[in-house]
C-alpha cells in the first residue's frame, strides 16, 4: 500500500509543481483526478468541494477507484457507458446517481473529460466534475418511470397530455411530494432517472475549463506539458490508458514485449514485476529483457526462448536472473505470443515467478495456474481492447 | 405438422460425434469406456478442482446503508475469473481446441451500436446437417444423442458448488461426488472467444434443456463470483439455436460492450421484490431486461419464472446475462419457425448465422470472408428484425410473462403489500377499469372490478395493476 501512494504522490509531482495541489484547492468546484496508468485506476486528487459533497475525507478517497460512490440505484448502463468512455479515451456527460458517506443518495451531473501529454499524447489523467442535481423534474418521454406511490397523479399527468407541463408542472411537482410522503414508508424516495438543467450544465463545463487550465500552466513549470485534447499522436510501442487499466488488474510478475520494434523492447512492466526485480518503470519500458541476464545464467535457455519466440510458440523456462542489487535468483518464466484483433501477434508476454516462493497462493491456486491466468487475462485484454477503433482523435 | 431446420450442429466437445455415429455407439453400447468420460464407466475416482462460491444473501454494495459497511481494497482479477482463465489457457497449451480463436480476425463494425463481427472459418464443420425440430421448446432427454456425460475429463475444468459453510472454498484436485450431483464448467472445444466455457448443472442428473429456478440461481452466482462485466452467461433454449439437448449455459470473455447493452430501456415496472423489469427500446430484437432485486435470489427467481412460463407456452427464447449479474435480458425469437417454414430470404440463409443468444447481443461469428468485409450494421440490423417477434406477439407474450412473475411473486410475498395504485383503482371508476382489465390485459384472472377489490392486499394483483397503467399510459402518448 505505501507503494501505491507513493505512485499516487508521484502521479501528480512527474507532471505539475507542488503548487499545483493549491491551486486546484481554490477552485469551488466538486471534482476528482484519476490515474490510469496506476493499478486501479485510483482517485489521485479529490476537490474541497467534493469532499464536503460527499463527506468522505481525503484519506478515504485517495487511492480508491470512483466505483466506491455507486450503490444499488445506480444505473447500471450508465456505469456502463463511463466505463466505455474511459476505454475509449473519450470524454463523456451523464446524469448519474452517486452515495454520500451516510449513505443518502444523490443525483449529480457528471462530466468526464481527460489530460493528454503535450509530447507523447498519452492520456495522462481523467478529470472529473460533479453538479449536484437541484432541480426535480420527472422525465416525460419514453423514460416514463411508474413509481410506486403516485397512481392517482400519474393518471392526471398522462390525461392532460404533456402541452400542459409548463403551466401545471409546479402544481403537480407539489402533488406528487404530498403524495410520496403519504404513502412512502421506506424512508428517501428517489427518481429513476434525472435530468440536468442548463445551468447545471454550464457550471459542468466551466469547471472542466477552470480545471484544465489550472494543469496546463502548472505543466509549464516542469516542462512536461499536458492539453486538454490528444494533440500528438502516440508514438510506437503505445499502450492505450485502457490497456494500463486491464493490466494493472493482473497481480502477477510479468512484462509485455513488443517484437515489432527493434531490439524487441519491453513496453509494459507490472508493478509486481518492478517489486521483483528492484527496478523502477522508466528504467526498465523501452529496454530489452537482457538486462536481466547476467553472467551464471545458462546460454541455452536463451536459444530457447529465441527459437520459441520465432517460431511463435509458448514455452517454459528455468532461467537465472538478477536483479538491480545484483542478487540473482532462479525465475520461472513463463512466455507467451499475444495476438490482437487482428489475429496477428501484437506482444509477447513474459510472466516470471520465483522459485522457492510460496507454491500455491492463499486461496490454493497453484503456481502453473497462476502463470497461464495471467496469460489469458492478458489475452483477454489485448484482443478485445484492439478490437474497435482505437483511442480517439479529438 | 412438425417444424424442422436443417443445420451443421456445433461441435462442443472432442467427444462429440455425427448424430448416425452416436446412435450407432449408443446401439452397440459403447458408452466411452477407457475415454476418461463423466459416464458410470469413467467416473470412478475421478477428480476435478471444485471452486465452492458463497451464497450471498443481499447483493453487495461497497457503501453499507450507513456507510458502515467496510471498505474493500481494489478488486484485482477476482480469483473465480483467475481459476477460469487459468484453466483455459492450460487447454490451449495442451491442444484440446480445433482452432486458436485468438488468431480469428475480428473487428467492430462503424456505427452507432458497435456490433461485432468475427471471421471464424474453422468453427463451422463442412459436415452433413442434421435436423432439428424447431417447435418444441421442451424435448424429453434423449440418452443416445451427445450429451455431456460423453464429454473428456480432461475437457472439463472444475466443479461449481455453493459451499457449506459461507465462505469462499477451493480444492484443487476433489473427488467427484457423484451423489451431490455435482455441476462442472467445461470447455467448448469450438470457441467463439477466449475463454468459451459450458456451465453444466448437476451434470449427471441429465437434465434435457430447460430452465428451472435452481439452475438459474447457479448461473447467476457463477456471473456475480466472476466479478468481470465482461465475462457473460447465456442460454438458448431449443427452438432457439440450442443444439444439445442437456441443460447447459455458455460464457465467454469479450472486453468490449455488446451492443444489447447499450440499448436504451424504458422501466415498466417493479416487483414486490425490488426486481426492475424494462423493455428495450431502439433494438431490432425486442425483450426484457431484469435488474435489481432485493437479492440475488429474487432477481433470479423472477427471470426463472418468466423463462418458464414462456418453456410452457412454447415460445423459443435467448437469455442474456450481464454486468456480474446484475442485468438481464429475455428474448422471446421466432426465427426457427420462420426458417422451417420458408420464410426467411436465402441471402440471410446464406450467411449461415443462427441467431442465438451472442448473435442477437450484437456478436456475429462469419463463416465467409465476404459476410466479414461486408458486415455492417445495416446488416446485422436487418438479420437481427427477424429474429424478433412482432410488436403484437410480443406485447402478448409480455402479459404472459408478467402474469407468471405476478403469480410467483404473489406466492413468495409473505406481507401484503398496499399500493396507492390499487386504492384508485377502486371502482367508483369501476367502468374505466373493467376496460383495462378486458383490452390491455388478456391475462388477467377475471375481468371484473369486484375481483380487484377483494384480491387488494396481494401482490399479484398490486404488480397486474401496475402493469395495466404501463399499458394504458403507453397506449395513450402513442
Amino acid at each position: 500500500m505505501d507503494s501505491q501512494l507513493g505512485l499516487i504522490e508521484q502521479s501528480f509531482n512527474n507532471r505539475y509543481t507542488l503548487w499545483v495541489h493549491e491551486a486546484l484547492d481554490e477552485l469551488p468546484d466538486s471534482f476528482t483526478i484519476t490515474d490510469p496508468s496506476i493499478s486501479g485506476h485510483p482517485i489521485v486528487f479529490a476537490s474541497r468541494g467534493f469532499l464536503k459533497m460527499s463527506g468522505f475525507s481525503r484519506a478515504e478517497i485517495i487511492g480508491r477507484n470512483g466505483r466506491m460512490f455507486q450503490g444499488p440505484r445506480t444505473n447500471r448502463r450508465t456505469i456502463m457507458e463511463i466505463r466505455e468512455a474511459i476505454r475509449e479515451e473519450r470524454p463523456i456527460e451523464v446524469n448519474l446517481l452517486n452515495y454520500k458517506k451516510d449513505g443518502t443518495p444523490f443525483w449529480m451531473l457528471f462530466k468526464m473529460s481527460l489530460v493528454f501529454g503535450k509530447e507523447d499524447g498519452r492520456a495522462t489523467h481523467f478529470v472529473a466534475v460533479q453538479v449536484p442535481i437541484v432541480s426535480r423534474k420527472h422525465m416525460r418521454n419514453s423514460g416514463m418511470s411508474y413509481s410506486e406511490d403516485g397512481g392517482g397523479s400519474r393518471l392526471r399527468e398522462i390525461v392532460f397530455g404533456s402541452c400542459r407541463r409548463e403551466v401545471c408542472s409546479d402544481s403537480l411537482l407539489d402533488l406528487d411530494r404530498v403524495l410520496a410522503l403519504d404513502s412512502d414508508d421506506t424512508g428517501l424516495e428517489i427518481e429513476d432517472s434525472c435530468e440536468a438543467s442548463d445551468l447545471e450544465k454550464r457550471k459542468a463545463a466551466t469547471a472542466i475549463d477552470n480545471i484544465l487550465s489550472v494543469l496546463t500552466h502548472y505543466s509549464q513549470l516542469t516542462g512536461r506539458l499536458v492539453c486538454g485534447k490528444r494533440c500528438s499522436l502516440p508514438g510506437m510501442g503505445f499502450i492505450s490508458s485502457s490497456l494500463y487499466i486491464s493490466l494493472g488488474r493482473i497481480k502477477q510478475s510479468f512484462v509485455l514485449i513488443d517484437p515489432h520494434l527493434p531490439d524487441m523492447p519491453m513496453v509494459y512492466a507490472s508493478d509486481a514485476f518492478l517489486k521483483l526485480t528492484g527496478y523502477d518503470r522508466n528504467e526498465v519500458v523501452g529496454q530489452n529483457c537482457r538486462f536481466l541476464n547476467g553472467v551464471d545464467t545458462d546460454t541455452t535457455v536463451l536459444y530457447q526462448i529465441k527459437e520459441s519466440i520465432r517460431t511463435e510458440q509458448a514455452c517454459t523456462v528455468r532461467i537465472l536472473n538478477y536483479r538491480k542489487d545484483k542478487s540473482s535468483f532462479w525465475n520461472l518464466l513463463h512466455i507467451s505470443p499475444i495476438r490482437n484483433a487482428s489475429g496477428k501477434i501484437a506482444y509477447f508476454a513474459a510472466v516470471h515467478t520465483e522459485e522457492g516462493c510460496r507454491n500455491q497462493d492463499r486461496h490454493g491456486l497453484s503456481l502453473e495456474m497462476r502463470q497461464l491466468s495471467a496469460i489469458g487475462a492478458i489475452k483477454v485484454a489485448v484482443r478485445s481492447l484492439s478490437m474497435g477503433a482505437g483511442p480517439s482523435k479529438s | 405438422m412438425m417444424l424442422r431446420i436443417k443445420r451443421v450442429p456445433t461441435v462442443v466437445s472432442n467427444y462429440q460425434k455425427e448424430e448416425t455415429e452416436e446412435a450407432a455407439a449408443a446401439a452397440r453400447r459403447v458408452s466411452g469406456c477407457g475415454r476418461n468420460c463423466l459416464n458410470k464407466c469413467c467416473i470412478q475416482g475421478a477428480k476435478l478442482p471444485l471452486y465452492a462460491f458463497k451464497r450471498v444473501n443481499k447483493f453487495k454494495t461497497e457503501m453499507g446503508v450507513h456507510g458502515h459497511e467496510v471498505r474493500e481494497p481494489e478488486p484485482p482479477v477476482a480469483f473465480l475469473d483467475s481459476l477460469v482463465l487459468g484453466e483455459w489457457e492450460d487447454r490451449v497449451q495442451r491442444g484440446l481446441f480445433r482452432y486458436d480463436v485468438t488468431a480469428c480476425e475480428t473487428r467492430v463494425i462503424p456505427g452507432q451500436y458497435g456490433f461485432i463481427a468475427q471471421l471464424n472459418e474453422g468453427r463451422h464443420l463442412k459436415k452433413r446437417p442434421t435436423e432439428f425440430r424447431v417447435d418444441k421448446v421442451l424435448q424429453p432427454f434423449d440418452g443416445n444423442k451427445f450429451n455431456f456425460t460423453k464429454v473428456g475429463q480432461e475437457e472439463v475444468l472444475f466443479q461449481f458448488e455453493a459451499s457449506e459453510d459461507g465462505e469462499v472454498q477451493f480444492h484443487p484436485s476433489a473427488p467427484i461426488d457423484v451423489e451431490n450431483s455435482p455441476s462442472v464448467v467445461a470447455i467448448n472445444v469450438s470457441p467463439i472467444e477466449y475463454g468459451h466455457v459450458l456451465l453444466i448443472p448437476r451434470v449427471l442428473e441429465c437434465l434435457p434443456q430447460r430452465i428451472d429456478r435452481d439452475s438459474f440461481l447457479l448461473a447467476l452466482y457463477m456471473a456475480a463470483e466472476a466479478g468481470n462485466p465482461y465475462f457473460r452467461l447465456g442460454y438458448n433454449s431449443l427452438g432457439a439455436f440450442a443444439t444439445i439437448n442437456h441443460l447447459h449455459f455458455q460464457a465467454y470473455y469479450m472486453a468490449l460492450p455488446f451492443p444489447i447493452e447499450k440499448a436504451p430501456t424504458k422501466k415498466i415496472i417493479s416487483t414486490g421484490s425490488g426486481v426492475k423489469i424494462s423493455e428495450l427500446l431502439n433494438y431490432p430484437v425486442r425483450g426484457l431486461v431484469f435488474e435489481g432485486g432485493n437479492s440475488l435470489e429474487d432477481l433470479s427467481n423472477t427471470v426463472s419464472d418468466a423463462c418458464i412460463c414462456l418453456q410452457e407456452n412454447n415460445i423459443p427464447y435467448n437469455v442474456l446475462i450481464a454486468d456480474c449479474g446484475k442485468r438481464i435480458f429475455l428474448l422471446p425469437q421466432c426465427y426457427a419457425e420462420k426458417q422451417a417454414l420458408g420464410e426467411v430470404s436465402s441471402e440471410l440463409l446464406d450467411t449461415q448465422v443462427n441467431p442465438a443468444v451472442w448473435e442477437i447481443s450484437g456478436h456475429m461469428v462469419l463463416k465467409r470472408k465476404k459476410d466479414y468485409e461486408e458486415a455492417s450494421e445495416e446488416n446485422a440490423w436487418r438479420l437481427l428484425a427477424e429474429v424478433s417477434l412482432s410488436e403484437e406477439r410480443y406485447q402478448e407474450v409480455n402479459a404472459l410473462i408478467f402474469e407468471a412473475i405476478a403469480r410467483g411473486d404473489d406466492a413468495n410475498g409473505g406481507v401484503a403489500e398496499s399500493v396507492i395504485g390499487e386504492a384508485d383503482a377502486k371502482p367508483k371508476s369501476g367502468g374505466e377499469v373493467d376496460a383495462i382489465n378486458k383490452n390491455s390485459c388478456p391475462a388477467m384472472v377475471s375481468g371484473t372490478p369486484e375481483c380487484l377489490v377483494l384480491h387488494s392486499g396481494s401482490r399479484y394483483c398490486g404488480l397486474m395493476i401496475r402493469y395495466c397503467f404501463y399499458k394504458l399510459a403507453s397506449a395513450m402518448t402513442y
